[in-house]
């Protein structure tokens, strides 16, 4: 059964697969962790799929910012409910390397996360299936938010107040 | 004070609705016990001793007298008829019943209060000094910058998981009230070379197993520039602080390993890409949270002299628990949370009712929570201080040690904290009962006493002039001694004066210390100037060269 997934409000499957799931399945959009891409590069071009990248909480972007347009997905992972380290990945790529596609969640994403997620640029969370039903009310947690907002089209004006969800 | 517009209202009932929710999910079973810690974590609950303990959210320590009120009512219906003020200006009770927290934050959020990220790895309340607005030599009233940052770091998405608590102190005026500098970030009001205001920055300050004064990141930061600092500040520190060790977390250990310079180099880097952003506080901002703080409707009074015909009693109050105010005929009045046998810091709710009536009658209606765990009422005309006096004297709030030997600080210790390692509460009544002489107790001038049940330091015992920290030795309470730490703008860490000591003996080494210093003291030179001219050798010479008498 594919794995389900909350990505832009709504509960989808999933159509991507991590390398360590794609064996013989080579149509798939594939997402590769850092070391593949940086060892193998050439080979998962040569595949012509769609590519994610699954990146660490230790990975410093600035030294992948040269090959983000091969990817229109990222997935931050999130080792445990302590680890925030993902929430600075996530607004980096978003407001200083202007990545666009497919922002992730995965590893240790709960429902109590997604409204910080969501502020900090990710559109698409991999939850675990007691979670998924219920998440999608907690993009809603707070109708208002004190800093500026990864959210499209919304203009942040200093501590006014300002409708976070999009 | 500021209040609360719609934005504000609307964010503390969603996060009530939220906790609400989460505790819900865990009583029935949905939350496990460790993933609902992380959520209660960040809401100020903590599983104690005894029973869970609620910190509620006391920005800059500034409180209404309706805030106050509801302040006792909580602890006389939820808890056990009192509350324990903190030294990041605070309240925790420590017996209300997980299940009725949420309707205790329902409570709270009716007169604009909250108990969010008063714990748990995030930035913690904005704390300040206490004399703020009203002390003679202030730049600025440094509340409105606290009131811009605590809104800022209330739910920031990018920095609710960081490494540590993170703790934030600002203050406006050339003395530190308010230990900025064993703060992460220590924020300071300072005029720039070309006559502006603005700030000087300091990180890396902190207390806990590995005590580090703050150091000075950068020493002008124009004042617009604040948040897109305290951002590029959090950024590195979320980005690189170290998550392996709990105990090497803090930022203080990140500017220790990368080196103030290197630090301060990546710091920069980062803001240049934030300076120009969102996070400009442009001059409309800064007066509309002026706004909030403008002073009160003062009369028009002379400075009196209010000794003249008054008891000697009253006189003593008088010199030891009021301040200079920067307006002619008036006083801030310290209310002393350090009466004999009391537990430092704890008021019961009928203390705190009458409190908030005396802040209505006297103050303008505020009343604000001191870092050294008193309170203050910030705004008493002078010729009515006698009758302030009489009822605080008759409700045991006039206790007249403030800045003395008695005025202890001290965490909840062994008796309600999960993680001390001996009893602090108990020691201070030690203490107590061995100087009871005030005329003894003056002439020893100002004297910080400062005690923790374990290496946390929440009592802050490392800036103590004396500094008390409890250790388990093989099960026993045990008490290892410093001396010549401070807390304020000259800060400085305490000295081990030798082996640690049984809890019956504290008192006894206190007294030896306080021999030296008398014998040695120099005039007008207080116990920490003969600490610091004499060094640590005389004080533990007298100390350990008897035994102390069963």
């Amino acid at each position: 059964m594919p794995r389900r997934l909350l990505r832009d409000r709504q509960i989808v499957a999933d159509e991507w697969l991590y390398s360590a799931e794609a064996a013989g399945n080579s149509l798939a959009p594939l997402i590769v962790t850092v070391d593949e891409w940086l060892n193998d590069r050439e080979t998962w071009l040569a595949r012509g799929s769609r590519l994610g990248l699954q990146i660490a909480p230790a990975h410093k972007l600035e030294s992948l910012v040269q090959d983000l347009g091969f990817f229109t997905l990222i997935a931050a992972e999130f080792p445990g409910p302590a680890d925030g380290r993902g929430y600075t990945q996530g607004r980096l790529l978003r407001e200083r390397f202007d990545f666009k596609g497919e922002l992730r969640a995965t590893g240790y994403v709960r429902r109590d996360q997604l409204f910080f997620l969501a502020r900090c640029g990710f559109n698409s969370f991999e939850l675990p299936e007691a979670d998924i039903e219920d998440a999608m009310s907690a993009l809603s947690t707070f109708s208002a938010a004190y800093q500026p907002s990864n959210d499209k089209g919304l203009k942040f004006k200093l501590r006014r107040g300002i409708p976070a969800g999009a | 004070m500021y209040r609360y517009d719609l934005t504000d209202r609307t964010l503390v009932n969603e996060r009530v609705a939220q906790f609400r929710d989460q505790t819900r999910r865990f009583l029935a079973g949905t939350l496990s016990e460790d993933e609902f810690r992380h959520l209660r974590l960040r809401n100020g609950l903590y599983i104690q001793r005894h029973a869970p303990m609620l910190r509620v959210s006391i920005p800059y320590g500034l409180l209404s007298a309706t805030q106050l009120r509801t302040l006792a009512g909580i602890a006389r219906r939820y808890d056990r008829g009192y509350g324990h003020f903190t030294t990041r200006q605070n309240i925790q009770y420590n017996w209300p019943k997980l299940e009725e927290v949420p309707d205790i934050l329902a409570e709270l959020a009716e007169v604009e209060m909250h108990a969010i990220q008063t714990s748990g790895n995030c930035i913690r309340n904005i704390t300040s000094d206490h004399l703020a607005g009203i002390t003679p030599h202030e730049l600025e009233d440094p509340r409105p910058w606290c009131e811009i940052i605590r809104q800022w770091a209330t739910f920031h998405p990018e920095f609710s998981y960081l490494p540590r608590k993170f703790k934030i102190a600002v203050t406006g005026a050339p003395q530190d009230r308010a230990a900025s500098l064993v703060h992460d970030v220590g924020v300071h009001i300072v005029r720039g070379e070309n006559g502006d205001l603005g700030f000087e920055i300091l990180a890396g300050g902190g207390l806990g197993r590995t005590p580090i004064i703050g150091q000075v990141v950068r020493k002008f930061l124009p004042r617009r520039h604040l948040l897109s600092y305290l951002e590029a500040i959090l950024r590195v520190y979320n980005a690189e602080g170290r998550r392996d060790n709990l105990t090497k977390a803090r930022i203080k250990i990140l500017v220790r390993s990368l080196g103030l310079e290197e630090f301060t180099r990546r710091v920069e880097a980062e803001w240049e890409l934030l300076r120009d952003g969102a996070l400009g506080v442009d001059d409309a901002e800064v007066a509309r949270m002026r706004g909030f703080f403008h002073p009160p409707a003062y009369r028009a009074l002379t400075d009196t002299n209010p000794d003249a015909g008054k008891s000697t009693a009253f006189r003593a109050w008088y010199r030891y628990n009021t301040a200079a105010h920067k307006v002619a005929g008036y006083r801030a009045v310290y209310v002393s949370l350090k009466k004999p046998g009391v537990a430092p810091g704890d008021a019961t709710d009928a203390q705190m009712e009458l409190l908030a009536d005396l802040a209505d009658q006297f103050s303008f209606g505020e009343i604000r929570v001191t870092h050294t765990q008193n309170l203050l009422l910030a705004d008493v005309a002078q010729e009515r201080t006698h009758e302030l006096w009489q009822m605080l004297e008759k409700a045991g709030l006039a206790t007249p040690n403030i800045g003395t030997l008695t005025d202890i600080i001290c965490c909840p210790g062994l008796d309600f904290c999960s993680l001390a390692n001996a009893g602090s509460i108990d020691v201070a009544k030690l203490i107590n009962e061995r100087f009871d002489d005030y005329d003894y107790i003056y002439d020893l001038g100002e004297l910080d006493v400062k005690m923790s049940g374990c290496m946390n330091a929440c009592g802050h015992h490392h800036v103590g002039h004396i500094g008390i920290l409890g250790v388990d030795k093989s099960g026993e309470e045990w008490y290892q001694i410093t001396i010549g730490g401070a807390a304020g703008a000259d800060a400085s860490l305490g000295m081990v004066i030798g082996p640690s000591i049984p809890k019956s003996e504290v008192p006894e080494t206190i007294a030896r210390l306080l021999d030296v210093y008398v014998e040695e003291r120099q005039p007008e030179e207080r116990f920490l100037d003969t600490v610091r001219r004499l060094g640590v050798k005389p004080f533990k010479e007298r100390v350990y060269a008897a035994p102390v008498a069963a």
